[in-house]
């Protein structure tokens, strides 16, 4: 790898290298605000060509790494950006064992986590960087990860990945807009990197005080999760539960028993909104 | 074995395994009245008279401890 840079979320140092310099610099730039990366990172994310001549003609980007899965399809370089944040996310999924690494969104308010999990297109991104935007503490939009030994949840805010209409409904002062990304796989894509505030405080975890199962797109809805369908839906939601062994099991045991989930089907994004915060006042 | 009742539903983790088990009852109180010894069919539905309520046949029982042999969490001998 002829570039690379380290950057650190949360409680976790990634180094992003690249036969480019294009996709270290935009990386670069995006975490520019973030706190220091150890100079020793957890995971390494590599972004090269998939053949030699690649890096010329046409030149596509190979996301690889500490972990890999076979078949994953590279990107062109445009989208070298996109291709780090997957990478990211990749290693994470197979490499991260100090926590319950569950796919959801989290933001806090005085403390106390707000953790929303579900498919992609569920609403967990617009949703937490909306509620960001109204002053809640953004924690992050992919990975919530879950402290086995205490129980509380700590902050992995990566740079919200706002795709297609969420782009222009999401207004979020303070936070710093990426590249527009077209074409890409998942359609047109912006990263927002999240506030000074939600940077600050991203060495601060906070006790899980309600899970949401949010579907977007859906009839309005409200109806209570009961702790085993919670426990069964978050082991879906979760990319290591198997490899964390009794130590998970645990984990999503004492959460699913402490924390209250409800599932919230909204229509639109604003009604959505509406509705967490209802919740949450009751 | 670790069985912690959620609701309807008791999660069990195999530890020989390292799988995760959603069971409702009876199944947990027959990974119970088993857990380290041995029991034919007859001893099974007394030592679950002995500690729980039981209601149905001794065939539905058989079933039922079909399904936890099936699922790898009790051995035939």
């Amino acid at each position: 790898m002829r570039r690379a840079v380290n950057v650190r979320v949360g409680p976790v140092t990634f180094r992003i290298g690249s036969d480019w310099a294009a996709p270290v610099a935009a990386v670069a730039d995006l975490y520019r605000d973030y706190p220091p990366a150890a100079p020793v990172p957890d995971l390494t994310v590599r972004l090269e060509a998939p053949r030699q001549w690649r890096r010329w003609l046409r030149p596509q980007v190979a996301v690889t790494g500490d972990f890999g899965l076979p078949g994953m399809v590279p990107l062109p370089l445009a989208h070298g950006l996109l291709a780090a944040e997957m990478g990211m996310n990749l290693q994470m999924a197979l490499g991260h064992r100090r926590h319950l690494l569950l796919h959801a969104a989290s933001v806090e308010r005085d403390g106390a986590a707000l953790v929303m999990t579900g498919e992609s297109g569920a609403g967990k991104s617009t949703l937490s960087a909306l509620l960001a935007a109204r002053g809640w503490r953004f924690m992050g939009d992919e990975f919530a990860l879950l402290a086995p030994d205490t129980g509380l949840v700590h902050a992995f805010p990566r740079p919200v990945s706002l795709k297609n209409e969420s782009i222009a409904a999401v207004q979020w002062d303070g936070a710093r807009a990426g590249p527009v990304l077209t074409n890409t796989p998942k359609g047109t894509i912006r990263h927002l990197a999240p506030d000074a505030a939600a940077l600050a405080a991203s060495d601060r975890p906070a006790r899980a005080a309600l899970l949401l199962f949010p579907r977007f797109g859906q009839p309005p809805s409200v109806r209570p999760v009961p702790p085993g369908e919670a426990f069964a839906r978050l082991t879906q939601a979760s990319t290591n539960y198997v490899a964390l062994g009794e130590a998970g099991f645990r984990a999503l045991v004492r959460l699913v028993r402490a924390v209250p989930a409800v599932a919230v089907d909204y229509p639109d994004t604003e009604s959505g909104i509406a509705a967490v915060e209802a919740l949450w006042a009751g | 074995m670790a069985a912690e009742p959620l609701d309807a539903l008791v999660a069990i983790y195999h530890r020989p395994s390292g799988t995760t088990h959603l069971l409702v009852e009876p199944a947990p109180a027959i990974l119970d009245v088993l857990a380290g010894r041995w029991l034919d069919l007859p001893e099974l539905r007394r030592a679950l008279s002995d500690r729980y309520e039981v209601s149905g046949s001794i065939a539905a029982l058989a079933e039922r401890l079909d399904e936890l042999v099936a699922a790898g969490l009790v051995e035939r001998a």
